[in-house]
């Protein structure tokens, strides 16, 4: 794009289809983490990743870079990785537990709530910089907790945190209270998996349900060769789930998909295996079931586990699956680059069991070399690939434009669970975003 | 020690052959029943089943893996990825007259999709000796950068 004027950006998103300038082009990419990973909330991660004052850990807002912290008074702080001096990263490490955090190249030395507290040959500064705003470690201006999710903006004023994430609120409160003890912690590894294309493709992607028939035909078809193996095996989980990839058309026309504000989205789930699905009856669930009665009830454990949810999106930062423990949040590099970071989270109170199923579920759903997840990264390249042709500059997302159907909270909901609904909600927010006068 | 250090370098070496050919059923067939092919995601990891691995397969899902590069819309495996496993630093570390722990090391240049890729492992093989001589009843392959920002792996380490 030579011009990015609000007409011209305007003219890129169109009802029912996309110019391809939106993935491709690094100047708009730019714009983009200025207006939209520079305004949005974003999801950073999780309290339990700093449970003692002290604790830290590294993470990227759009592309900047910085450390969240937990202080000694409690409060998580959300900081620019950027010595306030000449601009070094301070803190290398992915996570740890440090009193203060030193700059490698002068040592300045700041706390962890930013503020410079030491430095070297302080003397030859007048006035000195410590303890002034000016050369603190920058703090994300607005910092929430929501329901032990870290949530962060770089925008001083916006939407409350509650407001932005509407109608989604619930499904963090679907994830938070399928616990027994009520409370979720990250455990098990974290995938870090890249691909050579836009990170709205992967946004797009988790909520089309028209997807795993083709995507996915490889690794349905090679499950379903497999010969059944006798009893219950480590191997059940990812098997069950290649094969739940090949349901029928009528499933994922059934299963429920909606709109929110802002962009968000999230879709119903089309699982109907007792393996997989804790609110189904399985051994291994009845002993859930049973503690999650106890803090709850009989009927308030009937209410959670009859949420059925598959993935959440809440744009542009983060996608999770509050019901099979797994959060993803998408980091965007280029225009033609994205990482995403896969967490997987252990429900306190439930069965060991359950974060075993967890794991092996993460392996088959997130993992780098995982027979599913490669699937989608490829045709993920493949559309960042081709778009480079300038003869056709659009992106159809047609499906089910007009059948739209108003719901409760300012939701759309699809007429069918095949809807690109989602796609067109998630680039009308973009639109919002890019075109907002600030 | 040293007869069986030679049968373990020419077993890793034919290891190494077979993929490099793509005759994955040959290389299945290395594989005992209870045999586990893990590659971990993290340094030192201890555990496969509580902390998520870049592969950690049991017999029946490196079936699947193998029989997915056989399905002709297998868009990450069409064409495979051609590789070449330079298996080096091989030793015997423990011998107990039914199993043999040999460590090596892998150097791995994989081309796919007008990509060139090198991969560098630590590996450790458990070998059950058997009628029909050796087979692996567990192999790990530690990268060297298991832990980075990686694209999908599809080939076979």
């Amino acid at each position: 794009m030579d011009t990015l004027d609000v007409q011209s950006i305007k003219g890129l998103v169109q009802s029912d289809r996309v110019h391809r300038a939106v993935y491709t082009d690094p100047v708009l990419f730019d714009l983009e983490m200025d207006r939209l990973f520079g305004r949005a909330w974003l999801v950073l991660g999780h309290d339990s990743q700093v449970p003692r004052a002290g604790d830290f850990f590294t993470t990227r807002m759009g592309r900047e870079p910085v450390i969240v912290t937990r202080h000694t008074d409690g409060v998580i702080q959300v900081l620019a990785n950027r010595c306030a001096h000449r601009g070094a990263r301070v803190c290398e490490a992915a996570r740890g537990h440090a009193r203060q955090l030193v700059c490698p190249y002068h040592g300045w030395t700041y706390g962890t709530d930013g503020a410079l507290c030491a430095l070297p040959l302080a003397d030859g500064y007048d006035p000195t910089p410590v303890g002034t705003p000016d050369f603190a470690l920058r703090r994300a201006p607005r910092v929430e907790v929501y329901r032990g999710f870290i949530f962060a903006s770089l925008a001083a004023d916006g939407p409350a945190l509650s407001a932005f994430l509407g109608p989604l609120r619930a499904s963090f409160d679907d994830f938070v209270e399928r616990a027994p003890d009520g409370e979720v912690e990250v455990a098990g590894g974290v995938f870090k998996h890249a691909y050579r294309g836009n990170w709205k493709l992967v946004l797009e992607n988790h909520n089309d349900a028209v997807h795993p028939a083709s995507v996915h035909a490889s690794s349905i078809w090679a499950a379903r060769e497999q010969p059944a193996a006798g009893g219950e095996t480590y191997s059940d989980i990812a098997v069950r789930q290649m094969l739940q990839n090949g349901a029928p058309w009528e499933v994922w026309e059934r299963t429920g998909l909606w709109g929110a504000p802002y962009g968000h989205s999230y879709m119903g789930d089309y699982h109907d295996d007792r393996r997989l699905v804790a609110a189904l009856d399985h051994p291994v669930f009845a002993e859930y079931r049973a503690a999650l009665e106890r803090r709850l009830g009989r009927e308030g454990a009937a209410r959670v586990l009859g949420e059925l949810r598959w993935n959440s999106i809440v744009y542009p930062g983060c996608s999770f699956m509050s019901q099979f423990r797994q959060l993803r949040i998408v980091h965007p590099v280029a225009a033609d680059r994205t990482v995403v970071h896969a967490y997987s989270f252990r429900l306190k109170g439930a069965p060991e069991q359950m974060f075993r199923d967890t794991i092996a579920f993460a392996n088959v759903v997130n993992g780098t070399a995982s027979p599913v997840l490669t699937d989608d990264l490829e045709v993920y390249e493949r559309i960042q690939g081709a778009l480079a042709a300038s003869r056709s500059d659009w992106l159809y997302l047609g499906r089910g434009a007009g059948g739209d159907i108003p719901d409760r909270d300012g939701m759309l909901r699809g007429r069918t669970g095949t809807s690109e609904l989602h796609v067109r909600n998630q680039l009308t927010a973009w639109l919002e975003y890019m075109t907002a006068e600030t | 020690m040293s007869a069986a250090r030679t049968e373990s370098e020419q077993f890793l070496y034919h290891e190494g052959w077979l993929l490099d050919h793509g005759r994955l059923k040959e290389w299945l067939a290395l594989f005992t029943d209870d045999a586990t092919y893990w590659v971990p995601l993290e340094v030192g990891q201890t555990d496969p089943f509580t902390t998520s691995s870049i592969i950690f397969d049991d017999r029946p899902l490196l079936e699947i893996r193998a029989r997915q590069f056989g399905h002709a819309r297998a868009h990450a495996r069409v064409p495979p990825p051609r590789t070449v496993h330079q298996v080096g630093n091989v030793r015997i570390l423990d011998d107990d007259g039914r199993e043999l722990r040999v460590g090596s090391t892998l150097v791995m240049v994989e081309y796919r999709q007008e990509r060139q890729r090198t991969w560098g492992a630590l590996v450790e093989h458990r070998l059950r000796r058997g009628p029909d001589g050796l087979r692996i009843a567990a192999k790990r392959v530690d990268l060297v950068n298991s832990e980075a920002e990686l694209d999908g792996i599809v080939c076979l380490f």
